[in-house]
């Protein structure tokens, strides 16, 4: 581990949430399922653990949890109410 | 999105530490200011490291990525000490559609870097000059010594040109002889000073660690600007 | 070393979510789910008698770190002190972390509640004021900032057992993910 800034933000997970969904989601509304606060997926906090933590930045609710391995995702939304699909 | 192969087409060091890397990747679609890639080395033995880096370049110039060493990281050592041109890598992107400057809105834009954190303001602020755009822009770079600022001379180059784009440089750690310059971390009165009056209503662009995001973003908060205005990309773990 | 792990000397720090602060004075650990609920103060916790554990770590991340020493109460001393005929427990934590275990991994002086490490104080960001430490299963199971345990007669899947991680986690047998 290069650093001790355990968090980072939505910009971070662009890349693998493209992978998983197959759209850049970093400016997509979400909505946290905790306190209903809406923000741009970049504007969420990001940590990692044993897996992705996607935190609400207001009242720090898991939105979304992500696990990868052996040619698998699982991807866990139960805690982001709504998600903002641009075409 | 799928991965390309890339080839180191150029390589500059910045500063002791901190390299840029031009790569020609086939098939590339083309970037907006601010955005990043993810960039994917394969050992021989098989083992894959994965990274995300900021994209230095304009928009519709060559792709070029700026780096900065961590000493213990896993792929940064390879990029500022080892790489060569011809050497080949996995891209894919780009990726971001929060922290970009399009430079079709007619406010100010106040940049602020933390380090290597001026790597996607530096796209932006290339961009502006690209674009001929006559928005205020205000690059504001804290970097630890003189000798660790990351485009020194072609910032002052873009100073030069008159149309609107400033630069404000902290050096925080140590600083030459006679520098009339900052010499501390961002902090609310440093940012009060070099802000632009919360009536015109900017554009913020943070980027850097954790800890000088949220100052940068705290101490414009106490000065009036609205959370919303203030798009902020922090770097840590996953940038090695 | 179990299968696919590498060694490090480094303690990486991995986290699902911020750094809690939880004072001492407000700090306590209990067991739920038994006859009664007890729980310990952080002073009768540290007044319990303690063992000094010399453990591997295995990371599901993959790193390895040989050697590492502790101090804490066993949880075969802190079970004692509960009535109760559970096969399973959850874990849980400041800050909302969960993981669940099957008794008989917590049992039989493979567990403990840590509250030292390397000769120090538990740093927070290695979990302190205590974690679970449960060495021979993947590192996600020894929980950081453990509050308490709640027994269960069904195993029921934790913060990452319920989403692609494996619901036991045992490093010998590379059980790192759903199936393994």
């Amino acid at each position: 581990m290069e650093t001790r800034d355990l968090k980072l933000d939505g910009n971070a997970i662009g890349g693998l949430m493209l992978e998983l969904v197959g759209s850049d989601l970093t400016a997509a509304i979400s909505v946290c399922g905790g306190c209903g606060a809406h923000e741009e997926m970049a504007r969420l906090d990001v940590y990692t653990g044993a897996g992705i933590v996607v935190r609400c930045r207001h009242c720090e609710a898991v939105m979304i949890r992500i696990v990868q391995g052996r040619g698998r995702s699982w991807l866990d939304l139960s805690g982001t109410a709504s998600l903002q699909l641009d075409q | 999105m799928t991965w390309l192969t890339a080839e180191i087409a150029a390589v500059n060091q910045e500063t002791p530490r901190v390299r840029t890397l031009e790569l020609a990747a086939r098939g590339w679609p083309g970037h907006r200011a601010g955005q990043h890639l993810d960039l994917r080395l394969t050992a021989e033995d098989g083992y894959q490291a994965q990274r995300s880096y900021s994209i230095a370049s304009a928009p519709g110039e060559p792709l070029a990525l700026t780096v900065e060493r961590l000493d213990d990281g896993e792929v940064s050592p390879y990029l500022v000490d080892e790489a060569r041109e011809g050497d080949r890598l996995e891209v894919r992107g780009p990726i971001g559609g929060y922290f970009v400057w399009d430079g079709d809105e007619p406010q100010p834009s106040l940049l602020i870097a933390g380090g290597s954190g001026v790597v996607p303001l530096m796209a932006m602020s290339r961009h502006h000059a690209q674009i001929e755009s006559r928005a205020p822009m205000r690059l504001v770079v804290s970097s630890r010594t003189l000798a660790d600022v990351i485009y020194r001379e072609e910032l002052n180059r873009l100073t030069a040109k008159g149309d609107g784009f400033e630069v404000v440089h902290t050096l925080t750690r140590e600083q030459p002889p006679g520098w009339t310059g900052y010499t501390r971390r961002i902090d609310p009165e440093l940012l009060s000073e070099v802000a632009f009056p919360a009536a015109e209503a900017p554009r913020v662009y943070v980027c850097g660690s954790t800890r000088f995001v949220d100052a940068a973003a705290d101490g414009l908060i106490e000065a009036g600007y609205e959370p919303g205005w203030i798009r902020t990309e922090r770097f840590g773990a996953t940038g090695s | 070393m179990p299968p696919g792990q590498y060694l490090t000397d480094d303690f990486p720090v991995l986290s699902a979510g911020p750094t809690p602060h939880t004072p001492l004075e407000e700090w306590t650990f209990s067991i739920q789910g038994g006859a009664e609920p007890v729980s310990w103060t952080w002073d009768e916790l540290r007044a319990l008698p303690s063992e000094e554990p010399t453990v591997d770590i295995h990371c599901v991340t993959r790193w390895s770190k040989l050697d590492t020493t502790w101090e804490g109460v066993s949880v075969d001393t802190l079970l004692d002190a509960v009535e109760h005929d559970s096969a399973y427990a959850v874990a849980f934590c400041d800050g909302g972390y969960t993981t669940n275990l099957p008794l008989e991994d917590l049992t039989g002086g493979k567990a403990w509640v840590a509250y030292r490490y390397g000769g120090d104080e538990l740093d927070p960001e290695h979990g302190g004021p205590a974690r679970l430490l449960v060495p021979h299963l993947y590192f996600w199971k020894s929980a950081k900032w453990v509050r308490g345990l709640s027994l269960r007669d069904e195993d029921e899947p934790g913060f990452w057992e319920s989403n692609g991680y494996h619901l036991r986690g045992d490093p010998w047998l590379e059980q790192r993910y759903w199936g393994d």
